[in-house]
């Protein structure tokens, strides 16, 4: 008897899963709105008067700042159309923030409590100093200086003129030989305006093909020279560059890129079925290949749902009016949205989801979850419990996802799923401890209260009572669980 | 420098720190009429002269192109300036010749807190790192050319990375030419370290979890100062506050204890007795402040509550989980799953970069079978022009795929984790030579950057420099810049060095008279180029507590994960 009670004793006490409450979490939470509600009192006993402060507009600069100027000139030059608003904003929220401080611009405080030298200047007073112009002269000085310029300087001297800001003219580099030691001159300058400069030179006065050759060996004013096209937008010229490097790679994708100035759907639509046949690797072609279908789709699927809004027809369309054009957007955006729609739709319809599916080989992962996310939306449940159900050859359900069921439940809880329906998918979370935590956040006492019995953890469940309503059928359960 | 009235133009990025030096009333001194934002929509004025504040860039170029061509067919004439900041680059010359005079705004330098020097130059990242060009390096050299003409020269020089040697060399050019300015002096900076961002990417990519870097990555930091939004202030209103040292309310020095300096200021004036006007210059001044940082005090309590909110709804824990097992090496099937859901969820484009850029480096490339799959969900997730930023992300290094011969390091890991004795490192070795990598993790394993734990880590009083990552990893740049320190050069680091691809150098300034009592010798100038995080400013500040250093940091600009991810993207045109 004594035992069997020790025994007893042993199997209830067991308390090894805590669940996680997000108690503490709140704690931390409360502990910050403490401090608020104590530094808001604090408001009364700091007289407010707020004169002496900085006004500050709606958008929050100060008053008088730069930004803000801005913004008013830019409010007042379309105020013909809106003047009426933006007086009614600015009247209503000027209110006041904090005055800068400008002892922050020095440097000098580093220096506090050290022996500070009588020369020591500040920074700001250094930066206000015009004398430190000297060190950033102009790149085009006025004619006069012209006349100092010699024209026998070696190409490192002119490097270094040039790394100076002084103007030089390059014209009197003229064999291909001196061209190069220039430019070599420039690379070894390590100044990227410099060799960019010299760059432009050697563009205007060599053939193309000994431009190329000569950069190939020449990898660093190659990298300036492709920066350069890449900026400037030849890229036709940038083009021929890739192809005689033979970076074939490269050429597509620079190609493939300029899809991203193309506004027009359809003619974007027309630019990507060009791009297929670019040498991108193998992996890339499918990816240009999806793209271009994928936009492809999205026109038709656009033209269609535009024509059924309109019409008004639809009930979804109607009931939940579209906010954006699918056009342009990512697939699993796309696939959310034809969840969303389209549904039911048979599998030969393009907008069907089953039909996306297929054609871009969508992973079930990936596809239950935006399936998932879609009907949670729009609170089908029945459609969320048909998508883990699966049979078996005996024709036994049972619920089965590729993703953790502790997944489905954050999703279901985000769309504000009944607990009922929360409930059901929390019991299928394996982990215990996961499942604890997670019935405890959203309340679902049943799996909270059978996860402990099963756990045999008397001390929690006890515990848990006074988280239970009184009276209610959850307190029943657990005292007739206690009572076992 | 155009005297009369005058419109000025702006671009965006540049008004953050015109905003931090100057306002609106300076400008009207300078008889500016009105203000306009560069963008593309086409000026309305009735004003003769034009002045454009710009960024050397070809776009803006054209922009101030086509307003002059349109004055030119309405037969307008006005007078156009360009003014360039920090410089002009040759490259905008190439926009047609058009009929202005240009300046330069020699803009190197924007303190952004009592430590921090910011040269505002995000672009340098993309520019050199991802293009090749060196466009910005001399106006690196020339920062320090500005820095060196102010505070002396400095003792000794260390560096790691192509661009930090670059900028070296040519700073020291820069400086040769004008010697005798600065001989003899006594300096006051006495070392410089100077990193390329690529030294250390991982760090760069890591969740920032001190303050500042929080709010950095939640709210963007634009010039020191950041936008609070109207969730955080409570009201209808967003309140733009600056975020430095001054500012004592935010708990950007967790662990100091640090008496603010207006208690210090009022104790003094207590004990020396008040007349009357001292007191009511001590209740409009001081009073002053204590409201103001009651206001700040609650601003930043907004901050800290959105900031949870936030960290919370994207399951944070679950994401440091993954992160940490990236950085320890462990359990990589599990980090891999956990990526592939959160790109099939369509969670942030951005977050989602980020984590496989942290996979691949910490793994030295992904395996061919995930890089493929992770790729093509990404494509479907996200859009399928991202093709371009994958591209983009294997060129600079961040993303990349194991060549065939590569798999071997999958074993690799797998052997020297079940081996822990030097035949361990004896294999990695080996398989090291194999190829030219990340080599994160041995880095990691000769640098200890992985504390080994012992029960919690206790965050109130960090041990070491992995308490910017709460305990779970010490910055590699930072690390290294200790290490440096520490021996007074690389020596007995050869192995790291090798493992980081060389390019490290330590010079000494032999003109410059070397006195170890001499204070500037704890003064060290962390250069770094293609920017650093808050997580390893804070970093080093523990360092310099530590060891009584004191840093001053020069970034081209500060940055973030998703900064970096962001320049990795194509824009169109």
């Amino acid at each position: 008897m004594s035992r069997a009670r020790a025994d007893e004793e042993e199997y209830w006490h067991s308390s090894k899963f805590r669940a996680f409450t997000f108690d503490d979490e709140d704690d931390e939470l409360s502990q910050l709105k403490e401090s608020k509600r104590a530094v808001n009192s604090l408001r009364d006993i700091v007289d407010d008067d707020d004169d002496d402060l900085e006004r500050v507009s709606w958008s929050g600069e100060p008053v008088g700042s730069i930004s803000w100027s801005i913004k008013e000139t830019a409010s007042s030059s379309t105020s013909s159309l809106e003047g009426h608003d933006s007086s009614l904003q600015k009247g209503s929220s000027s209110y006041a923030a904090f005055p800068k401080q400008a002892s922050s611009y020095s440097l000098s405080s580093l220096f506090k409590g050290r022996n500070k030298l009588p020369s020591f200047q500040s920074l700001s007073d250094a930066l206000s100093d015009t004398g430190v112009k000297n060190y950033a002269p102009e790149l085009r000085r006025p004619r006069a200086e012209y006349k100092d310029y010699s024209s026998d300087w070696s190409p490192k001297d002119t490097v270094i003129r040039m790394q100076r800001g002084k103007v030089c003219s390059l014209e009197r580099f003229r064999s291909l030989q001196d061209k190069l030691v220039l430019l070599d001159e420039a690379v070894a300058g390590h100044d990227g305006n410099v060799i960019t400069a010299v760059l432009i030179f050697l563009k205007r006065t060599l053939r193309r093909e000994i431009l190329f050759r000569e950069l190939e060996v020449r990898q660093v004013a190659l990298c300036h020279l492709i920066h350069f096209l890449k900026e400037t937008g030849e890229q036709k010229f940038l083009l021929d560059l890739l192809r005689f490097l033979d970076r074939t790679e490269e050429v597509a994708l620079s190609q493939y890129r300029e899809h991203l100035n193309i506004q027009d759907v359809e003619k974007r639509r027309e630019f990507l079925k060009g791009c297929i046949g670019l040498p991108f690797s193998a992996e890339d072609t499918s990816h240009i290949q999806d793209h271009y279908t994928l936009l492809e789709r999205q026109i038709i699927i656009e033209a269609n749902d535009r024509h059924l809004e309109t019409a008004g027809q639809s009930e979804i369309f109607r009931k939940y009016p579209r906010k954006a054009s699918i056009l342009n957007m990512p697939l699993v955006t796309t696939l959310f949205y034809s969840c969303f729609y389209h549904y039911t739709e048979a599998e030969g319809m393009f907008s069907s989801p089953t039909n996306l599916k297929k054609t871009f080989k969508i992973p079930d992962k990936q596809y239950v979850l935006t399936a998932l996310a879609a009907r949670a939306k729009l609170r089908a449940w029945d459609d969320v419990d048909a998508l883990f159900t699966t049979k078996n050859w005996l024709g036994y359900t049972k619920k089965k996802a590729p993703i953790g069921f502790h997944r489905v439940v954050e999703i279901l809880q985000r769309n504000n799923a009944p607990v009922q329906v929360l409930q059901e998918y929390v019991r299928l979370v394996e982990d215990v401890e996961t499942r604890l935590n997670l019935a405890t956040k959203y309340k679902c006492h049943d799996v909270v209260i059978e996860t402990y019995r099963d756990l045999k953890d008397r001390v929690q469940l006890t515990a848990y009572k006074c988280k239970v309503e009184r009276g209610s059928a959850e307190e029943e359960k657990i005292n007739s669980i206690l009572n076992n | 420098q155009l005297p009369g009235k005058k419109d000025l133009f702006i671009e965006a990025d540049l008004m953050s720190p015109l905003d931090r030096i100057a306002n609106v009333s300076i400008l009207k001194q300078h008889e500016v009429d009105k203000l306009y934002k560069v963008e593309s929509r086409p000026a309305l004025s009735a004003s003769d002269q034009f002045c454009f504040l710009v960024r050397p860039r070809i776009r803006t170029m054209r922009y101030i192109a086509d307003i002059i061509n349109a004055d030119k067919m309405s037969g307008r004439s006005r007078k156009y300036k360009i003014i360039f900041s920090p410089q002009k680059v040759v490259i905008v010359t190439s926009v047609p010749n058009l009929d202005v005079t240009c300046d330069e705004w020699s803009f190197y330098l924007l303190p952004l807190d009592e430590d921090i020097i910011s040269m505002e130059l995000p672009e340098f990242f993309r520019d050199y790192f991802l293009e090749g060009d060196h466009r910005w390096i001399n106006s690196v050299a020339r920062a320090l050319q500005l820095l060196s003409s102010l505070y002396g020269p400095f003792g000794k020089a260390y560096g790691i990375g192509r661009c930090a040697k670059m900028s070296y060399e040519l700073w020291r050019d820069l400086e040769e030419e004008s010697e005798g300015e600065g001989q003899g002096r006594k300096p006051e900076i006495g070392n410089i370290f100077l990193m390329d961002r690529d030294t250390d990417y991982v760090t760069a990519l890591c969740s920032q979890v001190v303050y500042e870097g929080l709010v950095d990555d939640t709210f963007r930091i634009k010039c020191g100062s950041v936008d609070f939004g109207p969730d955080v202030t409570s009201s209808d209103k967003s309140i733009k506050v600056l975020l430095n040292a001054q500012d004592k309310v935010s708990p950007h020095v967790p662990w100091g204890n640090q008496v603010p300096q207006w208690h210090q200021e009022e104790a003094e004036q207590r004990r020396r007795g008040m007349d009357i006007k001292q007191m009511k210059n001590f209740v409009s001044q001081e009073l002053k402040g204590l409201k103001q940082e009651h206001r700040l005090l609650s601003l930043h309590i907004g901050a800290c509550e959105s900031i949870m909110k936030k960290k919370t709804k994207q399951d944070f824990q679950e994401m440091m989980k993954a992160e940490h097992l990236l950085l320890e090496g462990f359990d990589i099937r599990e980090s891999t799953s956990f990526i592939e859901e959160h790109i099939d969820r369509q969670v942030s484009p951005i977050e989602s970069l980020r984590l496989m850029c942290l996979l691949s480096i910490t793994e030295n490339g992904l395996n061919p079978k995930d890089y493929r799959s992770l790729k093509t969900q990404y494509l479907q997730s996200y859009g399928p022009e991202h093709l371009l930023t994958f591209h983009n992300l294997k060129r600079i290094g961040l993303l990349t795929e194991q060549a065939a011969g590569d798999t071997l390091t999958a074993v690799e890991s797998k052997v020297s984790r079940l081996v822990t004795d030097r035949a361990a490192g004896k294999i990695t070795d080996a398989f090291n030579s194999l190829a030219r990598k990340s080599n994160f993790r041995a880095i990691s394993k000769k640098l200890g950057l992985i504390p080994r734990v012992d029960g919690e880590y206790d965050l109130k009083m960090p041990r070491d420099m992995a308490y910017v990552f709460s305990g779970a990893y010490v910055p590699l740049s930072c690390k290294i810049i200790e290490q440096v320190l520490e021996r007074r050069g690389w020596l007995g680091l050869e192995e790291v060095v090798r493992l980081l691809n060389g390019n490290e150098f330590a010079v000494s300034d032999s003109t410059v008279e070397d006195n170890p009592a001499w204070d500037s010798q704890r003064i060290i100038l962390a250069v770094f180029l293609g920017g650093c995080t808050f997580s390893e400013i804070a970093a080093l500040r523990f360092l310099g507590k530590e060891r009584g250093f004191k840093f001053i940091f020069l970034t081209t600009a500060i940055t973030n994960s998703s900064r970096m991810m962001e320049a990795m993207i194509e824009a169109k045109a």
